[in-house]
């Protein structure tokens, strides 16, 4: 079977020489006078690096901007969260890099479930990125001599990734952070934190704005706009336990779903492999350390199953460097998903260590003793002193245990080559899309997609949206904002008449426990047409048994989360469909069914080159399956081999 | 000293409870028969406003959100101590190893007149945000950079500058000062930009905005007791006060070339 391309997704890939695309496009989207830029008014959900840079970005260029944060301060977002690093092409080091370096790496990484252009536009800007945080005053990592320090990071043959210690998002969100509250501080940005989206407006089939809850007062919002710009993350916490902060949600993307924007790739999400394993049943979330760690940590486990005894006291020869011996080329440093599946098949067999057998060792012994102690304290110390908060145990004198976890979602809402997606006039940046990374993300790229988006991207496209297409003037007073209300309230209102006995933290876990199981690291169709079951149960016991305190029209952070749960709850069927669907193996998506002898993934390029985008049709019926195919011109469609 | 614990603590809880900004809050008190002493100090939270939702009382309301220490969200004093006793660290990183079996344990807000009480343990730290877009930023439109290399900037200056943005704008100083002072939030993101080259083109009138604001916002002033650095959880150094004060008062001198 070839893949039929949708007529519903056109991808407005430019056509031509492949680093000629990007400029040509740019020159063939129309521009907005300059006048008439204060005229346009735009609403931005988000201020992690994408939501905040497009805010800046746009403001700057003279737009009337909103912009809207479900934290106390934009600052917040949890993009501040990442450690590791940002990748770009500048080929500094002068080992080899360059633009179509990254744009093959990234391709290839990907698995080959992304689109090509996306993909150099976004190895093309990666440069830009870098100087503008550098003048922004990002305490970038520096040589002696005062020039930019670069490392290379989760297995890339380059040393192309910029970093600030361990700390590199929240330097870069910062960085972005102070950009926007520059425009507010101008006045040409309203900043309203503490507000979460609760659905969207579409008018003429237009995006025109947005309902948002005031979660201090209660109070429903309509924010109107002449374009919406979604940058509201990922939704790695439908598995309940991830990497992703507590507030991290699916509601904003969901909702535009079930207005009418299709959702791509849902079942591609990353298990990231060094993470804090579960210590116990009342744990919130999981802590990841950097991948950067692998850059000198060696993982293990004893060769023998069922070994007990303490790292220090298993004999070197009777370790099982199971990274190494698998993939003698890459080691320790292969791709997320690899590692991560390596990791589980030990566990899996019966080798893993800790308590819970679900953990392996993440070793220092030897780069202590090659390099010393304080060599490796000025790399990883603040990582190491946050494993031994959590943990109580020394990582300088004994491994870490590490064990995957959710981390990253590469699926999200589908957008074309401008980032608008099958709603026009709704843009969606960073992790809420399902753009560049295809079916697994490499390390230090998320930071890049995120700003490439905000920075480089949208204010260029949103250009074409706005003088391309006849926008009548709209206000939060036309019917359709009232209409939307009206279900946004009823909606919240029946969740608070359910009163019922389970919290919705306890249905989430449960829900979190589906999704790893079944559409974990691990997915197969027996179990998948299981999980579907199961979620519609869980879906209407949530809706028969929640407990929910207090009222709406007050500061009520179990009924935001319940909300958010409740969307969960929708969205996690989608994502088992989608896994059941994609009858191959590829990046972050390993169906047991389709593997090679050795266990590594094996994809079906014959029938499955494509993104699957999905279209809403009502709760308890089947999302239809749209499909873009993917071409590949440039990089030669191969068999990942990190051996 | 895991070792001394066992395997379940009793703890008794004496937690602000205050229903929104202008009413009146009081303490009340809640014992917790089965802590795990691995848990996080906020995962016990969580275990406390699961059970009160079951018995059908309002669970308490904190702020968090990564659970790390790197947001700043969350934002309790624990037993007189903003973020609890332990040096470096924020609330959500505390674990309840670090108390003792069979503890009673005050739970209280941020407490400054800046930082006015949302619920329970909420403030509102948006005055943060209006510093901020006063002047915390360096004066660069997108695009307009030149080439990352084209400015050297000494490691060692890098690196101090690292040092101060460190800041997670928790605001755990203000509520450690005896004057609610900001002084060492402000003075973080004022050292910060003002030590780098790229920062130095508006360094006069950025401190000078930043302070203006801070004075507007109500925070009191600094008179070096130095609880600040005690409380932050990433280490900032009231050195940066003394950096602030000096560029303050050079930027002065120079008021009125500044327009």
């Amino acid at each position: 079977m070839v893949t039929a391309a949708s007529p519903r997704l056109e991808s407005k890939s430019p056509t031509g020489p492949i680093a000629d695309r990007w400029d040509k496009h740019r020159f063939e989207l129309k521009l907005v006078n300059p006048a008439n830029k204060r005229r346009f008014h735009v609403v931005v959900v988000g201020t992690g690096l994408a939501g905040a840079s497009a805010a800046a970005s746009l403001a700057e260029l003279g737009y009337d901007v909103t912009s809207l944060c479900i934290q106390d301060s934009p600052r917040r977002a949890h993009s501040i969260a990442a450690q590791g690093g940002i990748n770009a092409a500048k080929n500094y080091p002068n080992d080899g890099d360059s633009i179509y370096r990254l744009f093959y790496d990234t391709v290839k990484g990907g698995d080959f479930r992304a689109r090509e252009s996306n993909v150099y536009r976004l190895a093309q800007i990666s440069n830009n990125i870098i100087d503008q945080c550098a003048a922004q005053g990002v305490p970038f990592a520096r040589e002696y001599g005062g020039v930019l320090a670069n490392r290379s990071f989760g297995g890339a043959q380059v040393s192309r990734t910029f970093y600030a210690r361990g700390q590199t998002g929240q330097q870069l969100l910062l960085g972005a952070y102070s950009a926007l509250m520059r425009q507010v501080g101008a006045g040409k940005v309203k900043m309203y934190p503490r507000r979460e989206m609760l659905d969207l407006v579409v008018i003429d089939g237009v995006a025109r704005g947005i309902v948002a809850r005031n979660l201090v007062t209660g109070a429903y919002e309509r924010y109107a706009g002449d374009a919406v710009v979604l940058c509201t993350g990922g939704y790695s916490n439908v598995f309940f336990l991830s990497t992703n902060a507590k507030s991290c949600n699916v509601t904003a993307g969901w909702r535009c779903t079930k207005r009418g924007a299709f959702f791509a790739n849902p079942c591609f999400t990353q298990i990231h492999p060094t993470c804090i394993p579960v210590s116990g049943e009342y744990q919130a979330k999981l802590t990841l350390m950097s991948e950067s760690l692998r850059n000198d940590g060696r993982v293990w486990v004893p060769r023998s199953a069922g070994d007990k005894r303490p790292a220090i006291d298993v004999p070197e020869g009777e370790r099982d460097y199971y990274l190494e011996r698998r993939y003698p080329s890459f080691g320790n440093l292969v791709p997320r998903d690899v590692a991560s599946r390596a990791a589980k098949e030990r566990c899996d067999a019966g080798f893993g260590v800790g308590r819970t057998g679900q953990a392996v060792f993440l070793d220092f012994r030897d780069a202590i003793a090659r390099d010393g102690e304080d060599v490796i304290r000025k790399k990883y110390g603040n990582l190491f002193q946050m494993y031994e908060k959590i943990t109580d145990e020394n990582p300088y004198r004994q491994p870490m245990r590490i064990y995957p976890a959710p981390h990253y979602t590469m699926g999200g809402v589908w957008v074309d080559y401008n980032l608008e997606s099958t709603v026009p006039g709704l843009f969606v940046l960073g992790e809420a899309n399902f753009s560049d990374h295809g079916a697994n993300r490499l390390g230090a790229s998320a930071l890049m997609q995120g700003l490439a988006d905000g920075y480089f991207v949208i204010p260029y496209t949103i250009g074409g949206h706005l003088a391309g297409r006849k926008l009548e003037p709209v206000d939060t007073g036309h019917p359709a904002f009232g209409d939307v209300e009206t279900e946004v309230r009823e909606r919240t209102d029946r969740l608070l008449a359910v009163d019922g006995r389970r919290t919705a933290e306890n249905l989430h876990r449960e829900l979190g426990r589906i999704m790893w199981d079944y559409c974990g690291m691990g997915r197969n169709a027996d179990g998948l047409r299981g999980a579907v079951e199961k979620i519609r149960a869980l879906r209407a016991e949530f809706w028969e048994n929640v407990r929910i305190p207090g009222g709406t029209n007050e500061f009520n952070q179990t009924l935001e989360y319940a909300g958010r749960v409740a969307d969960f709850m929708e969205f996690a069927e989608l994502m088992v469909e989608d896994a059941l669907a994609r009858e191959e193996s590829c990046g972050g998506h390993f169906r047991e069914e389709h593997q090679t002898e050795e266990g590594e993934a094996r994809r079906n390029d014959e029938e499955f080159t494509h993104a699957a985008a999905w279209e809403f049709q009502g709760l308890d019926e089947k999302a239809t399956i749209h499909l873009e195919p993917l071409d590949f011109e440039h990089v030669k469609l191969t068999q990942r081999s990190y051996k | 000293m895991s070792g001394a614990n066992p395997d379940t603590m009793r703890i008794t809880l004496k937690v602000w409870r205050q229903k929104d900004t202008d009413a009146a809050g009081s303490f009340k008190t809640y014992y917790l028969h089965d802590v795990s002493p691995d848990m996080s100090f906020l995962e016990m939270l969580d275990v406390l406003n699961d059970r009160l939702i079951q018995t059908g009382d309002e669970p308490v309301a904190f702020d968090h959100d990564c659970r790390e220490g790197i947001c700043g969200m969350c934002s309790l004093v624990i037993n007189g101590q903003a973020h609890g006793g332990d040096a470096g660290t924020t609330v959500c990183q505390l674990h309840m190893r670090r108390f003792a079996d069979g503890q009673t344990i005050h739970v209280e807000p941020w407490r400054a007149n800046a930082f006015p009480v949302v619920r329970d343990l909420v403030v509102d730290r948006s005055a943060f945000d209006r510093i901020m877009a006063a002047g915390g930023f360096i004066s660069v439109h997108t695009g307009s950079a030149p080439d990352a290399n084209a400015i050297p900037i000494p490691q060692e200056t890098a690196e101090q500058a690292m040092d101060a943005a460190a800041c997670i704008g928790c605001g755990a100083c203000v509520a450690a000062c005896p004057n609610s002072a900001a002084m060492l939030f402000v003075s973080a993101k004022v050292s910060h930009l003002g030590r780098l080259p790229q920062g130095k083109a508006e360094k006069d009138r950025r401190v000078v905005a930043m302070v203006q604001a801070m004075d507007a916002e109500g925070f009191g002033n600094c008179t070096n007791h130095f609880e600040c650095e005690a409380a932050c959880p990433k280490e900032i150094s009231v050195e940066n006060i003394a950096t602030m004060n000096r560029e303050f008062l050079v930027a002065s001198f120079r008021s009125r070339d500044l327009g």
